[in-house]
């Protein structure tokens, strides 16, 4: 099961809007948690990576 | 066999890689992603429908965070990515017309393959050539440079003078300088054809024509060709969308490496010097039109063995053009040209 199962049987539009609205979802928990980890770690990569 | 959102293991594995892949990519030139992973997917066995809808859909994603990356740089020209997107969708409804005449006579399939691989390689002689030029200028004129340095040396010479034309009503760009409204819609309207008309994103034309034509600086191009990007590949998304064809478990492992790479390939683009990658961007286009001519030339002659070394010749290109972007970053650290971290804040 790959998630667009979940949307099957509405109409056209609404499945489409619902895919969007989840990868924009997904799209902006990313940014946001690959944010955290990096203000988190990202001084001590650089660090490494100037010695 | 554990299977993650409809994959195995091992493909998820290699969705979130290549995604990573891409996301650098993306983040960096702000093209790339359709032009990836659309032949990607075909090659893996996927329908046109889901390999395009799914590319579309990724594209969409991937554009959000990247968009939100130089937004925080300062990088996206909101009004000139609005105007483009209009001009964009005007021409590739008159691309897609284009195509439809031409199928009547007949010629579609080989006027479409030979202007897309022409493009490429116009493209990509274009960056090579203007990186060379501007790696000798920086050799023999760096004292000169220092002293008549502005900001407007960021913009191309071509791109100078076309702005030279002051042809009404005017538009002031984000960097401070104005651009024709004529200038802006026949771009945007150019490439929309060149997209309709080739049906592909357009990233690879959308930046470039930003850069060139109306002249703003390199990461300010990037950073509105991605808003171009989110827009169309939200258009296309919900295209697909309707007709049910968008595999999600794709997109989601896609996204997952691509969010990081486009991440670390937006923050590049304000410390590594273009220069320095500008060249293997140009050269990688030059590949990508042999690897595109191969694949054409594997359909005519039915030789399948064609469009897997052109797979392999665009995968092989883009990965060694990742991996400068992310050595040169590595070494700007190095050489204390800042902290991407900082840059951003």
């Amino acid at each position: 099961m790959s998630g667009t199962e979940l949307f099957a049987g509405g109409p056209p539009a609404v499945h489409a809007i619902a895919l969007i609205t989840v990868v924009f979802v997904e799209a902006i928990v990313l940014y946001v948690g690959y944010g955290v980890i990096e203000d988190a770690i990202a001084p001590a990569v650089f660090g490494r990576l100037r010695q | 066999m554990v299977e993650l959102l409809g994959l195995t293991a091992g493909l998820f594995a290699l969705f979130v890689s290549f995604g990573f892949m891409v996301g650098v990519f993306f983040g960096f030139f702000g093209m790339g992603g359709a032009f990836l992973v659309t032949p990607a997917l075909l090659i893996l066995g996927y329908p046109a429908p889901v390999a395009i809808g799914s590319t579309m859909t990724f594209v969409f994603g991937t554009a959000i965070i990247a968009t939100l990356k130089h937004h925080d740089a300062g990088q996206v020209d909101y009004r000139l990515g609005a105007l483009m997107f209009v001009g964009i969708t005007l021409g590739i409804e008159l691309g897609s017309r284009l195509v439809f005449g031409l199928e009547v006579l007949g010629i579609a399939n080989l006027v479409v393959s030979v202007a897309y691989v022409l493009l490429l390689a116009a493209i990509g002689l274009l960056f090579t050539k203007n990186a060379l030029e501007a790696d000798s200028d920086e050799k023999t004129e760096s004292a000169e440079a220092t002293e008549n340095a502005d900001s407007d040396d960021d913009v191309p010479a071509i791109a100078r003078r076309i702005k030279s034309y002051n042809i009404p009503p005017m538009m002031r760009l984000a960097d401070g300088s104005t651009a024709s409204l004529w200038t802006i819609s026949g771009v945007g309207g150019g490439v929309g054809v060149v997209s309709g008309f080739l049906g592909v994103g357009g990233g690879f034309v959308r930046m470039p024509a930003i850069y060139y034509v109306i002249g703003t600086p390199l990461a300010v191009a990037v950073g509105t060709s991605l808003l171009g990007g989110l827009l169309s590949g939200g258009v296309g998304a919900f295209t697909y969308g309707r007709a049910g064809v968008i595999d999600l478990g794709i997109v989601t492992a896609l996204l997952i490496g691509s969010a990081l790479g486009a991440r670390i390939g937006s923050s590049a683009t304000a410390y590594v010097n273009e220069a320095d990658v500008t060249i293997y961007f140009g050269l990688m286009l030059l590949l990508a039109s042999v690897a595109v001519g191969l694949s054409e030339l594997a359909d005519w002659l039915a030789r399948p063995i064609l469009d897997q070394l052109s797979f392999v010749l665009l995968i092989g290109s883009s990965l060694l053009v990742c991996s400068m972007i992310l050595y040169h970053g590595a070494l700007a650290v190095r050489r204390g040209a800042g902290d991407p971290t900082e840059a951003d804040k």
